[in-house]
């Protein structure tokens, strides 16, 4: 069985690949993608934790991700509606064009 | 580490790295999937298999597809895009990778993480014993107790997340919908 670090140490990762692709690209639906990545790094903390605990049968860690993964949800459908229609109005997903709020 | 957690872990981490590094949006998309599937795939590992299933269902079926979508519908008119290189990325890659070894290094050095190597000195009855940290409780949880615990104790988040998502995706259509011009009544 793998031990718990080792999840820890990939979950870390997937957070500071996440970090990077949310910092450096400049198009927004790519920084929705690192967003969504460093969600994922936190539900595998949680699952990981979840699995390791002395008191698994309470289903706490697994309780948090399903509602995570219900706002997740909710934040990627919302946001990528925005991304629609900054596209609609600016006709670029550029967030270094997107520097106005009068448009 | 056993070797299909090696598998999934590098097919997971390289295609995150894709995900944020390709210039192709679509191929950024797909890769995103592979990462998806692979979180799955470690959830299933970790006997977390309706969170796995859940995973599969909610980012690998909706979320990738609405990602797809909006790629598709947001490069009509645009050019080249722009060099992904600029003045402000070695920053933002050296704050990433500050950031990996601060979250791993307190990770490693935590009491409240344990090493499968680490003991702990207990007194039980006048006698020290040294005793394991590291306990591997392997829990199987069944759809059913999760469902008996979201009516029980969590109902109210439930109610909440059931509302979130309704305001969701009223807002999402309403934000999306064409603007309608105001001399076209």
């Amino acid at each position: 069985m793998t031990p718990l670090h080792y999840y820890l140490l990939l979950s870390a990762l997937l957070f500071s690949i996440g970090l990077a692709g949310a910092l450096t690209r400049r198009n927004a639906i790519l920084v929705l993608i690192g967003i969504e990545l460093m969600l994922n790094a936190a539900n595998l903390n949680f699952i990981a934790f979840w699995r390791f605990s002395p008191n698994p049968e309470a289903l706490h860690g697994v309780m948090f991700v399903i509602f995570a993964i219900a706002v997740a949800a909710a934040e990627a459908a919302v946001g990528l509606a925005l991304t629609i229609a900054i596209y609609r109005h600016y006709r670029t997903t550029n967030l270094d064009q997107v520097d106005s709020m009068k448009g | 580490m056993s070797f299909a957690f090696a598998i999934i872990a590098g097919l997971t981490a390289g295609s995150a790295i894709a995900a944020v590094s390709l210039r192709n949006l679509v191929h950024c998309a797909l890769s995103l999937v592979v990462t998806f599937a692979g979180l799955a795939a470690l959830f299933l590992q970790l006997n977390a298999e309706f969170v796995g299933f859940a995973q599969i269902l909610v980012y690998v079926g909706a979320v990738a597809i609405l990602i797809v979508f909006a790629i598709l519908l947001t490069r009509g008119t645009e050019s080249a895009p722009p060099a992904p290189i600029t003045t402000a990325t070695p920053w933002a890659i050296s704050i990433a990778v500050a950031g990996f070894v601060v979250i791993a290094g307190a990770m490693l050095q935590s009491k409240a993480v344990p090493l499968p190597t680490m003991t702990a000195i207990v007194e039980v009855q006048g006698q020290k014993m040294e005793l394991p940290l590291y306990k591997d409780t392997n829990p199987k949880p069944t759809v059913k107790s999760i469902g008996a615990k979201l009516m029980t104790d969590y109902v109210l988040p439930l109610e909440v997340i059931g509302l979130l998502l309704t305001a969701a995706m009223i807002g999402a259509v309403i934000i999306a919908m064409q603007e309608r011009k105001p001399n076209s009544q």
